[in-house]
């Protein structure tokens, strides 16, 4: 049978507030263990929450992101159950009136076509502190430092079809929640961990499977793993004649494998309601022209635009918009550069890319600047360099040897556009290679670049590369 | 000295006629003295009171007291208090000492007041007797046999007993304004929103309020004065401009017209209660006010209503006390869950345990719409009658509790009659309304009776200028307990 994946996500994206949502305790990561909770993180008796108004911009610049309609009125709700890292034995979340309500979409890129993919809400609700397994005998350790840190939760519709897709989805909104400045993004740290609700049905039945949520996804590669293996698992309990029980299911990576953790039945009655220590969140006009005001210029918007005015293709296009660095630095170059956007785009998105993933460097701290790498760009343009002496300008401005034009006139790199030097070099290819020659003129074309590599290398690679075919060409025919 | 009004006994701290620490001696004599049969207090820190003391005698020295200023005031014992014990009536805060003070406590220490100790409650505020409290029944100055009333029972006895001049309290559904009538004083819950709540632990949020209970209307003003204001740290506590809720203390009341609701007169009403009560209304007539009958229809719901909303809020106010970071932790437990459920049955006491799985069953999924939803529609009518009713008159009154204060342990098996006693007060805090009561004599069995004023939105002042001139004309409020 041919079966059907249906998957939705939902992502807790923690919001960089330099507060918590509903303390004045910093947010910072990695500090010593309940050094940054305060009294009302640590629940206190008598303490009281007062909401950071910082974490309701991001969240809305979200909304506004996504092209959701805002709630104007969202109400806090508390979601009660016990655990030792939840200090007051509620979350404050959203329920029934979340900040951002139904409307918004992501463009996904999936193989050479777009998809669209709804998102349904997203919440804004306080993060649990954590629990510490190890390094205590027989006990467990409780560091409320993340208590209280906001997060939003954004949950789409079981919109995605594969793990391909899924991680596509996540990649994208990675990308955005840290394009419009609202979450840092850091998956080892936990700013931005998804939740996937998978189900699988013989293809063409509409209603849905039973799914199965899995948690702990915390890189793109675990959850297209993850993923795969949950599918698998479906389809044979399926096919085995079995029926999938909806439940929370575990990601191992050490196993590469899901395993149950509660089924539904065991779930918490969570006993919603309103939070009364909380006075509904009220969105204003005002706040909401703000929120659009400091909103930059969404990744969407500029990959139609550097389709539409540099003619560049939409995968290159999708690739340079990755972030927003990135895509400045696209602009920058290509600004310098003033033409060949195209060229410049190859370059970034090959030698340049290439050589920050195996240094390990980002676009932001990149040994070679924009403008640097326009004024290479540029003399391949002139013609002074040919492609393949620029890999070795590039190299060597890499190694911070200096500027192109520096670097060309140091190794003497400036290509030979004299005709009269490169008929010079293959008069005298030609003259003690008459075996070669012959073959040539028999019909057999492929010796040609036994030819070019000969000059090129009598010239030291700096011939031009058309130049020299032209002038070969015409020897060679006698 | 001990039956001196605040305001005289600040003009004597001023004339340096009696220092604050001696003012405070003489208190804390009185609580070694009474405590033992009365059992108002919690805990006492006569170190800590006479320190506070001589700091108060320190400004009024350097004339920069307030009109607060040296003033012993017993705190009840659900306001933190940075390093005193505090309790809030249950073993499961047996060990807490607050590392913070609640609002209310940093504007009494702001003001140079002095903190005489920690009054007794019913645990965490639920009960309308005091007899919930871990630490003890409070007895009523009038007759060590009966109640002295709930929550705020402590600080109750302790003013009617002169064994504070003053005290705080906290009423959710009645649990200041029961109390002040069961022993005779005078208490205010103000509108919800005055006084803030940071720092008094929750039992119900959205009906809690913090007052003060004391000897008189115009003592009630200047310790009002004290407690109410904005606090950004409550985001319920509303952004006013601050008032002097003495100011109009002096009106006349000429002219005022005082409704009388139906419901508050009819069945259940004892008749001893019903004859001091008409006997005030009498005397208001004579000082210039007409009373009006009004209705307030949905007044049959009010309790109903609260026992579905306060104890659904309780039972998530109260999750906090797991075990795991401070409180009680039952001594021996083989895993987490164990841990909670023998911390919280150890350490909850039963009503305390009633109301949490009241509020637990109410919040749960199939019976959340019948019971919390319902409940909030029908809070919206109970808020809507008294708003109706305002047109119609500037002050509601009637009496305060059904009956006089009920002897110890007649309740104690009856939950339902012991919600009963809160029958005329808890409308006032589902509303979100100013209530206080007044006392204005005693019933058939020598207990006092007290006359319950309901205000408008932020008419405090106007209350409190009704319980004045009332006062002015009558000696109810200075009666005090004999045989002590």
């Amino acid at each position: 049978m041919q079966w059907e994946i249906v998957i939705g996500l939902e992502t807790h994206a923690q919001l960089n507030t330099l507060s918590k949502i509903f303390s004045g305790a910093p947010t910072a990561y990695g500090a010593e263990p309940n050094t940054q909770a305060c009294a009302v993180d640590i629940a206190l008796p008598g303490v009281l929450p007062v909401f950071n108004r910082v974490a309701a911009e991001k969240a809305v610049k979200f909304g506004l992101a996504i092209g959701a309609r805002i709630n104007r009125r969202s109400v806090f709700e508390r979601k009660n159950y016990f655990y030792p890292d939840l200090p007051k034995g509620y979350q404050t979340t959203q329920l029934a009136l979340p900040i951002v309500a139904e409307g918004g979409t992501l463009q996904i890129q999936v193989g050479d076509r777009e998809k669209t993919v709804r998102i349904t809400r997203a919440h804004l609700e306080e993060d649990a502190g954590k629990s510490l397994h190890e390094d205590f005998h027989g006990m467990t350790g409780i560091d409320l430092n993340r208590a209280g840190t906001p997060l939003i939760e954004i949950v789409t519709e079981p919109d995605l079809r594969s793990s391909a897709e899924a991680v596509s989805y996540a990649k994208k909104l990675h990308s955005l929640v840290r394009w419009i400045g609202i979450c840092d993004g850091n998956m080892q740290e936990g700013s931005f961990r998804c939740d996937a609700n998978v189900s699988v049905r013989p293809m063409g039945v509409e209603t849905l499977g039973t799914r199965c949520e899995i948690k702990n996804l915390n890189s793109f590669k675990f959850m297209e793993k993850a993923i795969d293996f949950e599918v698998r698992r479906q389809i044979e309990v399926l096919e085995d004649g079995g029926r999938i029980v909806q439940e929370t299911r575990l990601y191992d990576p050490d196993r590469d494998e899901t395993r149950s953790m509660r089924s539904k039945e065991e779930a918490n009655d969570y006993r919603y309601f309103p939070d009364p220590d909380l006075l509904p969140l009220v969105v204003g006009e005002v706040f909401l022209d703000q929120a659009r005001a400091t909103m930059p210029e969404l990744p969407q918007a500029m990959r139609e635009r550097f389709v539409s005015d540099y003619g560049l293709p939409a995968y290159d296009a999708d690739i340079l918009t990755a972030s927003r660095e990135l895509a400045a630095y696209f602009e920058d170059a290509t600004a310098t550069l003033g033409e060949e956007a195209k060229l410049c785009a190859n370059w970034i998105m090959g030698d340049l890319s290439a050589q920050l993933n195996k240094e390990g460097f980002e676009i932001t701290n990149s040994p070679i600047a924009a403008g640097q790498l326009a004024g290479l760009l540029k003399r391949i343009v002139d013609g002074t360099i040919s492609g393949k002496i620029a890999k070795e300008v590039f190299a060597a401005m890499w190694a911070g040897e200096g500027d192109a034009d520096a670097i060309i006139a140091a190794k003497g790199l400036k290509q030979v556009s004299d005709s009269g030097a490169i008929e010079k070099i293959v008069d005298e290819i030609i003259a003690v290679n008459p075996a070669q020659v012959a073959e040539y003129r028999s019909g057999k074309e492929k010796v040609f670049g036994f030819f070019v590599g000969l000059a090129m290398k009598a010239s030291k690679g700096k011939a031009n590369p058309a130049q020299l075919n032209e002038i070969l060409k015409k020897r060679l025919a006698g | 000295m001990i039956n001196t009004s605040l305001k005289e006994l600040s003009a004597q701290l001023a004339l340096k006629k009696i220092s604050s620490v001696e003012l405070t001696q003489t208190f804390l004599g009185r609580i070694r003295e009474l405590n033992p049969k009365l059992n108002a207090f919690i805990t006492i820190d006569e170190n800590k009171s006479l320190a506070q003391a001589q700091a108060a005698d320190g400004l009024i020295a350097s004339g920069q007291a307030g009109p607060l200023t040296g003033i012993p005031v017993a705190q009840k014992d659900i306001y933190c208090a940075k390093g005193w014990l505090t309790t809030c009536g249950s073993k499961m805060l047996h060990n807490f000492v607050s590392p913070y003070d609640a609002h209310v406590i940093e504007q009494f220490n702001r003001a140079g007041a002095v903190n005489l100790g920690k009054t007794n409650m019913d645990e965490f505020a639920m009960g309308s007797s005091n007899e919930t409290s871990y630490y003890g029944k409070v007895k009523n100055p009038w007759d060590l046999d009966a109640v002295p009333g709930g929550s705020s029972g402590g600080s109750a006895a302790a003013v009617a007993a002169r064994l504070a001049p003053a005290a705080t309290g906290t009423d959710t559904g009645g649990s200041i304004r029961q109390p002040a009538a069961l022993t005779g004083i005078t208490g205010i819950k103000p509108t919800y929103g005055v006084v803030s709540r940071y720092g008094m632990i929750a039992f119900a949020s959205s009906l809690d309020q913090g007052g003060p209970m004391a000897k008189s209307a115009a003592d009630c003003a200047l310790l009002l004065n004290v407690m109410a204001g904005f606090d950004l740290r409550d985001s319920t506590s509303l952004e006013r401009d601050k008032e002097d809720y003495g100011r109009d203390l002096e009106q006349p009341l000429k002219g005022l017209r005082i409704g009388l609701p139906r419901e508050y007169f009819a069945a259940g009403l004892s008749a001893d209660v019903a004859q001091a009560i008409e006997a005030a209304l009498a005397e208001y007539r004579k000082l210039g006010a007409q009373t009006v009958e009004i209705s307030l229809p949905n007044s049959k719901l009010a309790v109903p209503v609260y026992y579905v909303l306060a104890p659904a809020e309780a039972s998530s106010n109260l999750a906090r006390f797991d075990g795991v970071r401070y409180g009680y932790r039952a001594p021996e437990y083989t895993d987490l869950t164990d841990m909670y459920g023998k911390s919280r049955a150890q350490g909850f006491g039963a009503e305390v345990k009633r109301r949490i799985m009241i509020g637990t069953y109410v919040l749960s999924a199939g019976y959340y719409d019948a019971y919390y939803l319902k409940a909030q529609k029908l809070r919206r009518l109970i808020a809507q009658d008294f708003t109706d009713a305002f047109a119609r008159c500037d002050v509601i009154m009637g009496p305060t509790a059904p009956t006089t204060a009920f002897n110890l342990g007649e309740k104690s098996d009856d939950p339902v009659s012991m919600y009963l006693s809160d029958i005329y007060t808890i409308a006032v805090n589902l509303a979100g309304l100013p209530g206080m009561s007044v006392p204005v004599g005693f019933g058939a069995n020598g207990r006092p009776v007290g006359l319950q004023i309901i205000g408008n939105y932020f008419s405090e002042a106007k209350m409190l200028n009704v319980a004045h001139q009332y006062q002015k004309a009558t000696d109810w409020h200075t009666r005090i307990p004999q045989g002590l």
